[in-house]
């Protein structure tokens, strides 16, 4: 018997050594590039020349639009329609990118942020900030305030809700990878645990299932979802920002890529003339009216 | 042996185990991506932050699997012994196990998942229940009779036919002689594949998430997503490799036992 505990000893040693050093932050892939040039031929990017942009499949509307184009669903990020892909490419026009040195391409969500050399130069996809997501990846400055909805069908009891108090006792539901999951359970903190998603289009199916009574998700895509996606959908209204500070999309790089800073002279400079703006309001404007949930 | 010889054989054994597993940990360790991908799948800070949101979850896949589990057992072993009945009055009893049997083992449980945890409640006939742990029960239920019913199957017919052929002579009929000759017998040969499968049904009592209820996967999903860091994912996979272990050692002990039995009186 003393023979069957010795050789799992000396590995579990191994390991140990192997594993040692606690927690300490990892390393910086990219060191010493911080104060580089942003002029457009000194840019470090992944495919030379070309501003490669990654988002998910399919990337809805109001985000993204234009004719479904192969092998795109739903939509075409390339074609510049949809508020993220004009966003998308006001920034590249303002890094030095024609829009024909653009190229996108297909990241899901849960590879946007794996180890690793990322395949894209920056990642546009609804993101949320967060402290901790930030320790993994590196988030450009926001180009979106975001905040969250319900929606539900209408005619259904909470449809009519009018605070968050109505909704102590429903049975909510949202997509996984979203911020909305957390908005639950620290702000509406409902008695039933809500249910997760993997495509919002099965949130829809369970809200059709009548197994959910109301799905929260960012309010853009709430407008979306019930013009498009449920025959008989409502907003029934948006929640106030947790805490007074606004949730916020930002783009997601490599972490200590140089490329973030460049993108985000380039967000100022879009604030500063006004094109964010513009943009929002060609894409947003119809999607930022509902009543408040308080 | 003696004991200079196993002295040598216990250094061998721990200079080979050394130098394999050395090897391995070297190359992991020096390799240049080392430093992120610890971090982002062995960072013990996330672990210990999500380990206790995942173990709550984690309850939810025992009650599954243990529910399960139970209705399986039963149905499979009905559906076995239907298919098992000989003579040309029960052809279409056959008929039906054999087609019950083919078309749950080819179908995949995500499927069974979906159409069952989203299309039945959508119907909306009366006192069909809405809920999504029930469909998903009843889903996993569908999958894994089909193919446990195969291993009781097995099990059944690897009994010799004398057996049957002396209880029938005895008197017994078909319904007894199966129930206390053949049955046991069977049951207690296929036991080892039985758990077999009821370690692949705890795996698959995570696919229940995909219709909403939160188990341990989709919590670690939720952590995951969360925080960009994929610790969670291991904190997920250590509890049901804690969970395997025992019963893998279990499966063990009892195809020891049986194969002591079955060789009792006879050499060693």
């Amino acid at each position: 018997m003393r023979r069957a505990l010795l050789l799992p000893l000396i590995v579990l040693a191994l390991l140990a050594a192997g594993c040692g050093g606690g927690d300490d932050e990892e390393a910086s892939t990219n060191p010493g590039a911080q104060t580089a040039s942003c002029e457009k031929d000194q840019l470090e990017l992944v495919n030379a020349g070309q501003l490669t942009i990654g988002t998910d499949n399919p990337a809805y509307p109001p985000w993204f639009g234009g004719e479904e184009m192969k092998p795109w669903k739903i939509s075409n990020p390339a074609s510049g329609e949809g508020f993220e892909s004009a966003v998308a490419f006001a920034v590249a026009e303002e890094l030095g990118f024609d829009r024909a040195d653009v190229n996108w391409t297909y990241v899901p969500f849960n590879k946007s942020f794996a180890p690793g050399p990322k395949s894209f130069d920056f990642d546009i996809n609804q993101i949320s900030f967060d402290v901790n997501r930030a320790k993994a990846v590196d988030f450009s400055e926001t180009y979106y305030d975001v905040n969250q909805a319900l929606v539900a069908n209408k005619g259904t009891p909470i449809a009519d809700a009018n605070s968050i108090a109505d909704l102590k006792n429903a049975k909510l539901g949202v997509q996984i990878g979203t911020t909305s999951y957390r908005y639950i359970t620290e702000n509406i903190k409902p008695t039933q645990q809500p249910s997760v998603y993997d495509t919002s289009n099965d949130s829809i199916a369970a809200l059709n299932a009548r197994q959910i009574e109301g799905i929260v998700v960012d309010l853009p895509t709430a407008f979306y979802i019930v013009a498009a996606e449920l025959d008989n959908g409502t907003i029934v209204g948006q929640f106030p920002n947790a805490g007074g500070t606004p949730e916020h999309f930002g783009m997601v790089f490599e972490k200590g890529n140089p490329l973030v800073e460049c993108v985000n002279k380039a967000l100022r400079a879009l604030k500063a003339d006004g094109t964010l703006a513009q943009i929002r309001q060609e894409w947003l404007a119809d999607k930022a009216s509902a009543p408040v949930l308080t | 042996m003696r004991t200079g010889d196993r002295g040598r054989s216990i250094a061998v054994a721990v200079a080979s185990t050394v130098l394999f597993f050395g090897v391995i940990a070297v190359a992991v360790v020096t390799s240049p991506g080392w430093p992120e991908v610890r971090q982002a799948f062995f960072s013990g800070e996330q672990f210990r932050e999500s380990f206790p949101t995942i173990v709550d979850a984690f309850w939810l896949n025992v009650k599954i699997f243990l529910i399960a589990e139970g209705v399986i057992l039963v149905t499979a072993l009905v559906i076995a012994v239907l298919r098992s009945l000989p003579g040309p009055a029960f052809f279409p009893v056959r008929v039906l196990a054999i087609a019950y049997t083919d078309l749950f083992r080819g179908i995949p449980t995500i499927l069974v998942i979906y159409i069952l945890g989203f299309g039945a409640p959508a119907l909306q006939l009366h006192g069909v229940p809405n809920s999504p742990l029930f469909w998903g029960v009843v889903s996993l239920v569908l999958v894994y009779s089909a193919y446990v019913a195969e291993v009781y199957r097995a099990g059944i017919e690897s009994v010799h036919p004398s057996q049957e052929a002396a209880a029938r002579s005895l008197g017994l009929s078909r319904f007894k002689s199966l129930r206390f000759v053949i049955l046991p017998q069977a049951v207690r040969r296929v036991v080892p594949p039985l758990l077999n499968d009821f370690i692949g049904l705890q795996k698959d009592s995570a696919l229940v998430a995909l219709i909403g209820p939160v188990e341990a996967f989709r919590q670690s999903q939720i952590e995951v997503a969360g925080s960009f860091n994929y610790t969670p994912y291991l904190a997920t996979a250590l509890l049901f490799v804690l969970l395997t272990i025992p019963l893998a050692r279990f499966t063990d002990w009892l195809i020891a036992r049986d194969r002591r039995r079955s060789l009792a009186g006879s050499a060693a």
